[in-house]
Order: structure tokens, then C-alpha cells, then sequence
């Protein structure tokens, strides 16, 4: 009771937030717990077989991805906008729907980010059945760039 | 052999994390790094034209729902504080200027915003995570770097501690 009254109060006062409330892409707490992958488990899955290692998509900020993101991925966001989800539509198309595929973002806390649940979202209606999600619970400074993990 | 790989691959880790970590961090007590922007309205933010003032240097994205909560408070901070030597400025991190003018326009925001670039972000220390927020003192160097959603209060303590100093 006492959140959704801060919600209102909060969507009262900010009206750019109460219209993003109706056009909200899903919350990254949508993804089942079972597709998150932590970030020393993919740091691991970077020096495997290339065989083995799965395509690494960044799906939020193109500024962010600039500045550092993991070695080898590619820029396919952000997931919070039309144009972001057709560019990650286009990265896929082609590709085996079993194909090993982790997303990740890392702008903002994970119960912020705008971006994964989207993405995810558009993975799993294509087909998709091998999809993990890096789980960044601050950021990709915090939790992967300052952990000494490669960028 | 075997074993030497394993402590120089450690040994890099460590520097690593510690390079990168350490340079937001060193940013610190150091001298802010200098730049030039033009704002939304067009005019120029040079930061070489701000000793004498405590500046509030703000990077946020219109994507990042914490920032969204902090911008008016700046914006009230801006007008209070403004006597006393303040200056708020944005950098925004999105793309591209369209849905920032309209954010910055529902907000209601009057401090100078201007657009950032990976270049601007990594003089910075890297801007990997948003609302990231320095306070520079009167003398241009930075004390206090502020990651993620922070306790306004402490903001506002380390500004009025600021603002106090000459």
C-alpha cells in the first residue's frame, strides 16, 4: 500500500514518468531466475572454446557500450525503444534458435534497467530457447569493469 | 610455467580493477577534466569560466528512472543555492537530443543541459552506470563523485561544506 501510494505521488509529480508507466518495457524482474547467468560465470564462458562461447549483445546505452563493454560483444539496443528492439530483431534473424545468446545492459541497477526485459522478451517470442541474461545488480562499471573482468 | 601464467593472469587482473576503478576514483582531488559544450538552447558551457563557482556536474540519461527523481531537486538546489556560487549542469547520455529537450521540458529543468559522448565519459573516470554526479569545488577540483541513487542529504551536506569553503 504505502509503495503504491509513493508511485502516485511520485507519477503525480512527474508527469514524464506516469506516461512512461503506460508504455513500460518489461521490468527486468520478468525474466525467470533460470535464464540469469552472473557475471563471474560469463567471465569464465569469455576464455572457453569459441565453439562454446555464446554471442554477447549489449542492449542499452551506445554511449556506455562505447566508453567499455565485453570483448567480443556487439551493440544491439537500446531494448527500451522501437529502434533498438528492430536493430536486436535484425542481429538474430539468421541465427539457429538454439544458438548460445547473452544479453546484457548494466546502465542502472537491475530493478531500473529498461532494457533487458524487453529484450529478452523479443528473444523468447522469436523463438529463441538459449537466451541468458547477465545479471548486473549496480551497473557495468560496478559490478563488471571494476571487478578487474576484461573489456 | 603452468604456474607463472596463473599469477601474471591474476597479477593483471589486479591491476586491471584496480586501473579501472582507481581512475574514477583519482578523479578525486584532481583537477576536473576540462570541456566545452554547447547546451539546448545553444548556449556555450565552458568550464573554464566556472572558478568561483561549486559546480554540480550531473551525468544522467532520460532512460534512468533515478535521474528523473533528481533532476528537480537540482533544479530547486540551482535557484536556492544560486546566490551562493552555484552551478548545476546536466550531461545527458542518450543518443540524441529529441527526447532529451522533452524531458527536459516536462521537468521543468532550467540548468544548462548539454549532450556527452564516450569521449567526455571516459575523461570522466567512465560513466558505466547512471545518475553519476561530481561536486567540483571553487578552485575546479573535484571532491566528491557520487555513483548510482544516492541519499539526496548527502549530496546537499558535501555541497553546503562546498559552498561554505572560498
Amino acid at each position: 500500500m504505502g509503495s503504491a501510494l509513493a508511485l502516485a505521488l511520485l507519477t503525480m509529480q512527474f508527469p514524464v514518468l506516469a506516461r512512461s508507466q503506460s508504455t513500460t518495457p518489461p521490468a527486468a524482474a520478468t525474466i525467470p531466475g533460470a535464464q540469469l547467468i552472473q557475471p563471474e560465470q560469463l567471465k569464465m564462458l569469455l576464455s572457453a572454446a569459441a565453439s562454446t562461447r555464446p554471442l554477447i549483445l549489449q542492449v542499452g546505452s551506445r554511449l556506455m557500450f562505447d566508453q567499455a563493454h565485453i570483448p567480443g560483444s556487439e551493440y544491439a539496443g537500446p531494448g527500451s525503444r522501437d529502434e533498438g528492439l528492430n536493430r536486436l530483431r535484425g542481429r538474430v534473424k539468421t541465427l539457429a534458435k538454439q544458438g548460445f545468446i547473452v544479453l546484457y545492459c548494466g546502465c542502472c541497477p537491475w530493478d531500473r534497467c529498461p532494457n533487458v526485459g524487453g529484450a529478452y522478451k523479443i528473444l523468447h517470442d522469436m523463438g529463441f530457447t538459449n537466451v541468458k541474461v547477465l545479471y548486473i545488480a549496480q551497473n557495468f562499471g560496478a559490478d563488471w569493469v571494476n571487478k578487474g573482468y576484461p573489456v | 610455467m603452468f604456474h607463472c601464467s596463473i599469477v601474471a593472469s591474476l597479477l593483471a587482473t589486479v591491476l586491471l580493477a584496480s586501473s579501472h576503478d582507481s581512475l574514477a576514483q583519482s578523479l578525486v582531488n584532481r583537477k576536473a577534466p576540462h570541456f566545452v559544450r554547447h547546451d539546448l538552447t545553444g548556449q556555450s558551457i565552458d568550464t573554464a569560466q566556472l572558478k568561483g563557482k561549486v559546480v554540480l556536474l550531473n551525468f544522467w540519461a532520460t532512460w534512468c528512472a533515478p535521474c528523473q527523481i533528481e533532476m528537480p531537486m537540482f533544479s530547486s538546489w540551482q535557484k536556492q543555492y544560486a546566490p551562493r556560487g552555484l552551478e548545476v549542469i546536466g550531461i545527458s547520455m542518450d543518443d540524441d537530443t529529441s527526447p532529451v529537450r522533452k524531458l527536459v521540458n516536462a521537468l521543468s529543468i532550467d540548468y544548462p543541459i548539454a549532450l556527452g559522448d564516450a569521449a567526455l565519459g571516459k575523461r570522466y573516470g567512465g560513466v558505466l552506470g547512471l545518475p553519476l554526479t561530481f561536486l567540483i569545488d571553487r578552485k575546479g577540483i573535484v571532491r566528491s563523485r557520487f555513483q548510482g541513487e544516492t541519499d539526496p542529504r548527502k549530496i546537499e551536506a558535501s555541497l553546503q561544506t562546498l559552498m561554505a569553503g572560498r
